[in-house]
């Protein structure tokens, strides 16, 4: 057989029908389900008397819309009530498992999957949203659909696709000390654009790559579809298999299922469609001046002149986001005053973020114009982490310590922006209004929103002086 | 689903690259469960002043776009979140149709699931056609999906591609869960051979 990339080996697997000029009909292992986009779904289900094909590969878990605050209130918003409440009465009358609001195994679907041991190498995954790209950290096939698309899963356990071309950005050497995952990811959608992946499916490779844990990999998965890839992936290797061994869902007999698994790596021979190569050590810590992803600059560069951007649309682009966010050309970042810190998100809320953000929090608290909050990822991530203690840590510094959930991600729930407010986030969209109306979002890794609560301002974090 | 083969409508313009689902449809309004009801909160943010009043200097709000059914946009229109609520929100306010120099994927997945037609032309065709609805008070456009092409009544004619089967789908309103239906059996041996479901 030709050699072939990971993505056509996982594509292959799961072929289940394909003619010329067609979709294929491609199986889905693993979907995930959160309130948001699934209630109209279920009900297409209903009307067209279907069942669910396979609950048994179907997990729910309410996420987006729900309170960080004490969960043993009933939601107080009524409308996000009934989302929360119509997909329990779904998951009930067509049988699947569902990690409920109280659940101690509740979070952000896609740090719950993982968690789990749902997510593993050579599945294809999907979830009506777009950061099921995460998944990809395993070696898998994983990527967002919309609710139709949700509503065919469900009725065939397969997905109509055609397949999409493959990117392989590689990137080789070591990271600087404080320059994270985070840093890495959003200077490739720089170096990319918000649009420079559409059509692609992305596999991350070279030894940087390799050198990073599970967490970091789904950091930098995570973020493929800010930079419109379909998907992002990752070779799996002796990591991946250290950090399933033992999960709840990981398979029993582990050690044969890590010898398929280690038949999914590319091929040395294998071509893929775009190549674009890397060096770590050209990556500095990162912060968004824009309102997309890929308006992004290193913390020691000036805010970018507009006029010196890319074609008419481009500079227009540039023009309205500066406007929006408040910020002239040429100024500094490290001027830049905060008010609000948000550290959480399924891109940065696992306990390694918590531990970078809570190293740089030691034996300091938040500026007093700042407030600052934490949302871990998931309940297992808050347990753990007040375990090792860093919720003392949080709560000393002055930030709020919360209940998993999206939170100010996209602040559907009462954790919003006000207008005009400036946040120094760990998420990963900073699209007008997405934290709140009006508000202005700029995207960092969780070392730099710490050190940008303390301080007040952003600076660059490799400066430090860490206390303890 | 609806079918789509031909339509004429008026041309609405939206000068701007890289608009998110997030302003398509902000999250606000995603608490609905029913797929209907989206279209008056159509680019709420951008459409409304804080007052709630209509806010005179975005694109969709100016009367010579009102009752408009075509969306003229820029590059990678459709970006960020899945939500397929982006379509609902445009089918509802009137939109049969969205031209752009790109889409974002899931936009434009989804966009083939509601009878909403997508179309892909180059930057310079787009150029062209801001130029001629800037120009023309009441523009409209003809798409035709059956011969792929887009026509003014002033001489702009071009083809657009689109994949055959998506066409196929969308001329007779087809529902892709039907479609893959038919394999059924096909499924079941897929699931058989691996023990899936035992
Ligand atoms: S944390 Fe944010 S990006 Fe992630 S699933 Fe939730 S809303 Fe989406």
């Amino acid at each position: 057989m030709s050699p072939r990339t990971m993505f056509q080996k996982i594509w292959d697997q799961h072929i289940v029908h394909s003619q010329p000029n067609e979709p294929s009909i491609l199986y889905i292992d693993l979907h995930l389900v959160h309130e948001v986009t699934s209630a109209q779904a279920f009900d297409g289900l209903r009307l067209a008397g279907r069942s669910v094909r396979r609950p048994q590969r179907t997990v729910a878990t309410p996420d987006h819309n729900i309170p960080t605050t004490d969960r043993s209130l009933p939601i107080a918003d009524p409308i996000s009530r009934a989302q929360v409440d119509t997909l329990r009465n779904n998951c009930q009358q067509f049988n699947i498992r569902l990690y409920d609001l109280n659940d101690f195994q509740q979070g952000i679907v896609h740090i719950i999957g993982p968690e789990l041991g749902l997510t593993q190498p050579g599945m294809t995954i999907v979830c009506g949203d777009s950061h099921t790209s995460t998944h990809g950290a395993f070696g898998a096939l994983a990527f967002g659909i919309g609710t139709s698309e949700v509503e065919h899963v469900l009725a065939t356990q397969t997905l109509r696709q055609f397949p999409s071309k493959t990117c392989e950005l590689r990137v080789d050497g070591t990271l600087g000390a404080g320059v994270t995952a985070k840093d890495l990811v959003l200077y490739l959608i720089g170096q990319l654009s918000a649009q420079g992946g559409n059509g692609y499916v992305f596999e991350y490779t070279g030894s940087t790559i390799r050198a990073m844990t599970m967490e970091q990999r789904m950091t930098v998965c995570n973020m493929s579809i800010e930079a419109g890839a379909r998907a992002g992936m990752i070779a799996p290797d002796a990591t991946t298999f250290d950090y399933l061994r033992g999960r709840e869902f990981a398979p029993k007999d582990i050690d044969s299922a890590i010898k398929l698994w280690q038949e999914l790596p590319s091929d040395s021979q294998a071509k893929f469609d775009r190549v674009e190569i890397y060096r770590a050590e050209d990556i500095e810590p990162q912060v968004t001046w824009g309102t997309n992803p890929g308006q992004v600059i290193s913390i020691n560069q000036p805010v970018p002149n507009p006029a010196t951007l890319g074609d008419e649309t481009e500079k227009r682009t540039a023009e309205l986001a500066l406007e929006y966010m408040g910020l002239e050309a040429g100024k500094a970042l490290t001027e830049v005053l905060v008010d609000r810190v948000f550290i959480g998100s399924c891109t940065n809320a696992r306990i390694e973020d918590l531990r970078e953000a809570a190293q740089v929090l030691r034996g300091y608290h938040v500026a007093k114009h700042v407030q600052a909050m934490v949302v871990p990822g998931s309940g297992a991530v808050k347990r753990e982490a007040e375990a090792e203690g860093l919720d003392a840590v949080f709560r000393a510094a002055g930030f709020d310590w919360r209940e998993a959930g999206c939170s100010m991600c996209l602040g559907m729930n009462p954790d919003q922006l006000r207008p005009r407010e400036r946040c120094a986030s760990t998420s990963n969209r900073n699209f007008e209004g997405r934290q709140g109306k009006d508000g202005r979002t700029h995207l960092v890794s969780p070392a730099m929103a710490a050190a940008a609560a303390v301080s007040g301002r952003f600076v660059d974090v490799r400066k430090w002086q860490f206390k303890e | 689903m609806k079918p789509f083969t031909q339509h004429t409508g008026l041309v609405a313009v939206l000068d701007r690259a890289n608009v998110d689902t997030d302003q398509i449809i902000p999250k606000q309004f995603l608490k609905r469960i029913e797929r209907t009801g989206f279209g008056e909160f159509l680019f709420f943010d951008w459409r409304l002043l804080a007052n709630g009043e209509d806010n005179p200097e975005f694109e969709l709000n100016q009367p010579r776009y009102r009752g408009a059914t075509i969306l003229l946009a820029k590059r990678n229109f459709g970006s960020g979140s899945s939500r397929e609520h982006a379509v609902w929100a445009l089918d509802d306010y009137g939109f049969r149709a969205v031209i752009a120099p790109s889409f974002a994927d899931i936009f434009y997945n989804n966009c083939f699931k509601n009878g909403m037609l997508p179309i892909q032309l180059t930057e310079q065709q787009i150029d062209d056609l801001f130029a001629r609805a800037a120009s023309r008070p009441g523009y409209e456009l003809t798409i035709d999906l059956e011969s792929c092409r887009v026509k003014d009544p002033y001489g702009f004619d071009v083809g657009f591609e689109i994949q055959s089967s998506r066409r196929h789908n969308l001329l007779h309103g087809l529902d892709d869960i039907g479609l893959t239906l038919q394999f059924e059996s096909k499924i079941s041996a897929y699931e058989t051979a691996r023990g899936i479901g035992q």
